[in-house]
């Protein structure tokens, strides 16, 4: 095929014009154009296809981002102009165009030294592996985010959205997995144990004794990690070199080596700062230096050392609570809990800690060993005040409990999205992923108490029964199989066949045994319904009257079921309502709950798959099935319609299926056809035409389904 | 070169298999089989539990018989079964009925991958009855005083599925098996494969490293049998890299982005 030619300036102009909105927006598109009509036609298909996929997210954004990657194009790789991009639309998800204006705008900071250097790292890339890596790593489990500073808080490492100091991608990964294990020795090793922000108080210029208290306490962390991972401290040794950072100042030589005793504590580093300050001057940042936010530091630790004390003395309590119920003479007495250190070179302070309750030491459950872990990284020591068991109502339990929100409750409030599972959603114009979009609850149903279960299995009691023996053929059985190779017990039809094919000169079979078979039926199954505003009606009561009859033959067929309905208001409002969840038992209180399913409001599917795709993939079954109830295509009130909520759907179920769940459509939409192919897939749907088949059917199908 | 051809019940352990006791096991279990007790051992994947066995075996010098359960396990693979041979039907004992009539030791391996069925076979003979009815024989065979039954399994990957019924674990004296402290698993290491102890004590600490994983991405961490694995490569040359790469990344899981994980950390670690 001949290179096709590029385009004109003029033909640019007009493309851009109609991605860009002009007769609206105003945009001057004609300097642009004219620096792209200069390009190779390749290139230009790949910059305008990229100004679509922003544009599909903020015109004003599509516009600063071309009139900056004509800039960038000849200086950055095409997979970091994608990760700029990607950045900036997710940044403006995130808080809004302003921001996401100031990413586009600062493309030079987005790389740092971009000419030549355009093998970076992309964090979104290597999030998977660091964060394995951080876990692997001893003490307090560490979260990784992204942020455009590199810090810790204690609790949450965040990192850069893309490293390019360094030439070659490998190199920018080092110097991220660096950066992870400087801040983790930083939680490791007690850099936060001194109170930080008193000293800078005192200080005329906190900022450059920060700076000197931070070079000197990288060179401690430094010998530490040198110690601990000695492997990656060599690597670190040579990003140094290579990044020409590696000679150590006359001055700092011989601090290096006092600072790297493996008794150096944080404590000695301030002290030593205060000593040198003024005389010695602070060394540039190294290339794997982070910074240090104090005051999260401190805010985070103080939130969280009170919250672990209280945990503490709780579970002393319920400790001694359980020792009283089966010792009655033990409440008359006074009991000490106590701690004893013991020595353990593999842990960073050199000990590790015994629980010891009258001098008796006691195992520690699991959430004590993992507080007190904890509590010694925070502050070196557990001291006395903490082994005071709580007393009775001292502490009210929603303080320190895991909270539970009531999905409720965040409505009534403002506007957020505290307490809610977040799931991502596929943006098909953007051909990426919008993070964290979709804010999901697990709402309860009013269960409604009347005789709607009643009236459907009467109404329908002739095809119960029909249904009820149909599925019992199906249930667990032991079969005997005759005439196998193997088995418990002689099949002694075979044997006198076989003697009789010996004594006339044939060949003897070797099948002549019987076996047990188990046949069994290990399914797990969810039930997506519908509840959106149009199942109003009909269609509600034929969903209802659907799921007693599946409910009542699951029963008999001994599958483990869940049912759950789902229905959407814009992204921030994703319900998903509890029916019958797989723990529970078919009971009443299930079948009130089943009669109290009610029309809601629009039928946004995404998120419903990912959520119940979740719930089916922590259930052990070796088939996992997904099976949706609905007469519509996807359509929420946002811009949830059309090709954007089937892309996203199809998405959802692609992952789903990736997982190893089945999903399955029972639809009574007579336009299914169009759209359910490119969806579930060619055999993964039923349309039905008439709504009152629907109770008669789904069973069924479910049988053909699962044999 | 012939492989030596043994009946189970002839498999006595003549050289003692080194085993490093982290309590009182030894001294439980010997308990136990004096006063003719079945005995449930606990504990994770590797940690020891079938070389506590072979010890305890070369100790008590009974003939082990060891079973490996399996989900396809039915009762007559463990009691007995007829054969046909040359037209006529001969009775074959499984493993159970000929440790019980040698008087050796039966240690049913993994118990729980076994059918619900066949665990009740074994119950008469866990409990003070200490019999196997042999029901094809119209047989009930009484065990000596030196037949000894040993069950394990793992509490970290039961599923719902799998569990253990109460009325099975109740008839036994459970020991409870962990991985070792660093000190003695590095020990162990070294006495086991002749690797030096600086060595060692770093791949009990990769080991740690992979076991903070556990639940987070893994569902087990390193056990102390793969430490070995990896010490006896090392000292054959292979680098402690590719070694913890082969012999405990690609054992413990499948997914790509973990082993590169793991092997970050290994390569941070040597």
């Amino acid at each position: 095929m001949a290179a096709r030619p590029p385009l004109t300036a003029l033909e640019i102009e007009q493309q851009l014009d109609s991605l860009l909105d002009v007769e609206f927006s105003f945009l001057k598109t004609a300097a642009p154009a004219a620096i792209l009509a200069g390009l190779e036609r390749q290139e230009q298909d790949y910059i305008i296809t990229w100004v679509q996929r922003v544009a599909s997210t903020n015109i004003q954004l599509a516009y600063q981002f071309i009139t900056h990657a004509v800039d960038a194009l000849d200086s950055m790789d095409k997979r970091i102009i994608e990760a700029w991009a990607l950045h900036a639309m997710d940044t403006y998800d995130q808080t809004g165009l302003y921001k996401a204006l100031e990413v586009i705008r600062t493309v030079r900071n987005f790389v740092q030294l971009s000419h030549e250097r355009n093998a970076g790292a992309v964090f979104e890339e290597q999030v998977g592996v660091l964060g394995h890596f951080a876990h692997g790593l001893s003490g307090r489990k560490l979260k990784l985010a992204e942020a455009e500073i590199t810090y810790t808080d204690t609790e949450t490492i965040y990192l850069p959205p893309l490293l390019a100091h360094l030439p070659t991608p490998d190199q920018n990964f080092l110097l991220y997995k660096a950066l992870v294990a400087l801040l983790w020795a930083q939680t490791r090793f007690g850099t936060f144990r001194i109170k930080l922000s008193d000293q800078l108080q005192q200080q005329p210029e906190p900022e450059n004794f920060l700076a000197l208290f931070q070079s000197l306490e990288t060179l401690r962390l430094e010998a530490c990690l040198e110690r601990e991972l000695p492997g990656l401290f060599r690597d670190m040794q040579t990003l140094k070199t290579s990044l020409a950072q590696n000679n150590l100042p006359a001055a700092y030589q011989s601090l290096a080596k006092r600072l790297a005793q493996a008794d150096t504590t944080a404590e000695d580093v301030l002290q030593l700062t205060c000593e040198q300050f003024g005389k010695l001057q602070p060394l540039p940042p190294l290339c794997y230096q982070p910074s240090l936010q104090i005051e999260e530091v401190e805010a985070c630790m103080a939130k969280r050392i009170e919250m672990e004390k209280i945990r503490v003395r709780v579970n002393l309590a319920k400790i001694l609570e359980e020792m009283q119920k089966e010792n009655r003479a033990f409440e008359q007495q006074e009991h000490k809990f106590d701690i004893k250190k013991i020595p353990d070179p593999t842990t960073p302070d050199g000990f590790q800690i015994e629980l010891t309750l009258d001098d008796q030491p006691i195992a520690p459950p699991e959430e004590v060993k993992v507080l007190s872990n904890s509590i010694i990284q925070d502050l070196g020591d557990i001291p006395d005040e903490y082994l005071v068991p709580a007393g009775e109502g001292e502490y009210d339990p929603r303080v320190f409990e895991d909270k539970q929100q009531d999905p409720d409750d965040v409505w009534t409030g403002t506007y957020h999205e505290e307490g809610a599972f977040l799931y991502k959603e596929w943006d098909y114009r953007r051909q990426h992923y919008r993070k964290n979009w979709c804010a999901v609850r697990e709402v309860n149903i009013t269960p409604v108490y009347d005789d709607f279960v009643d009236s459907t299995l009467h109404k329908y009691s002739g095809l119960v029964k029909h249904l009820r023996k149909t599925f019992e053929a199906m249930r667990d059985e032991d079969r005997l199989l005759k005439r196998q190779v193997y088995g418990d017990g002689v099949d002694i039809d075979a044997l006198v066949e076989a003697l009789a094919d010996a004594h006339d000169g044939s060949e003897m079979s070797d099948r002549l045994f019987t076996r047990m078979h188990r046949v069994e039926r290990n399914i797990a199954v969810v039930f997506m319904v519908d509840m959106s505003g149009s199942t109003k009606g009909w269609i509600n009561e034929a969903e209802r009257e659907s799921l007693v009859l599946l409910s009542e033959t699951l029963e008999t067929l001994g599958d483990r079921y869940a049912i759950y309905g789902f229905s959407g208001l814009a992204r921030k409002r994703c319900e998903i309502y509890r029916i019958k969840e797989f723990d529970e038992p078919y009971n009443e209180e299930i079948k009130a709950r089943i009669s109290g399913i009610q029309p809601k409001d629009y039928t946004r599917m995404g998120f419903a798959v990912r959520h119940l795709s979740h719930i089916l993939n922590e259930v052990e079954a070796r088939t996992r099935i997904l099976i949706t109830l609905s007469d519509g295509k996807p359509d929420d009130y946002d811009s949830y319609r059309g090709d954007y909520g089937i892309e996203d759907t199809r998405r959802a179920l692609l992952e789903a299926r990736r997982e190893g769940i089945h999903p399955y459509c029972i639809t009574i939409d007579r336009e299914a056809r169009d759209y359910l192919p490119h969806m579930y897939g060619p055999a993964a749907y039923t349309v039905i035409d008439e709504v009152r088949q629907l109770p008669l059917k789904v069973s069924d199908i479910y049988r053909r389904l699962t044999t | 070169m012939t492989a030596r051809v043994l009946k189970p019940e002839e498999y006595y352990i003549e050289n003692e298999p080194y085993y490093e006791s982290i309590g009182d096991e030894i001294e439980v279990f010997e308990a136990a089989y004096r006063q003719k007790l079945p005995v449930l051992l606990k504990g994770p994947t590797g940690c020891g539990k079938t070389r506590f066995m072979e010890h305890i075996a070369w100790r008590l010098q009974k003939p082990l018989i060891t079973v490996s359960c399996h989900d396809d396990l039915t009762a007559s693979d463990l009691v007995g079964r007829y054969l046909v041979k040359g037209g006529e039907t001969t009775w074959v004992d499984g493993p159970l009925a000929s440790a019980v009539r040698a008087g050796g030791i039966c240690y049913l391996d993994e118990i729980v991958e076994a059918r619900k069925d066949t665990m009740v076979v074994i119950h008469p003979l866990a409990d003070d009855r200490r019999v196997l009815p042999v029901e094809k024989l119209g047989e009930l065979l009484e065990a000596p005083d030196e037949f000894c039954l040993a069950i394990s399994y793992n509490p970290g990957y039961q599923s719902v599925l799998k569990d253990l019924k109460q009325s099975t674990r109740q008839r036994f004296v459970a020991l409870e098996f962990d991985y070792p402290g660093a000190e003695l698993e590095t020990n162990i290491i070294v006495k086991e494969t002749g690797i030096n102890h600086e060595l060692a004590s770093k791949l009990v600490k990769f080991a740690h490293m992979t076991r903070n994983l556990k639940g987070s991405g893994l569902e087990e961490g390193a056990s102390t049998r793969l430490l070995v694995h990896a010490a006896k490569l090392i000292t054959d040359d292979v680098s402690p890299v590719t070694a913890c790469h082969c012999a405990i990344a690609q054992a413990l899981t499948d997914d790509t982005e973990m082993l590169v994980a793991i092997n970050e950390l290994s390569s941070s670690l040597f």
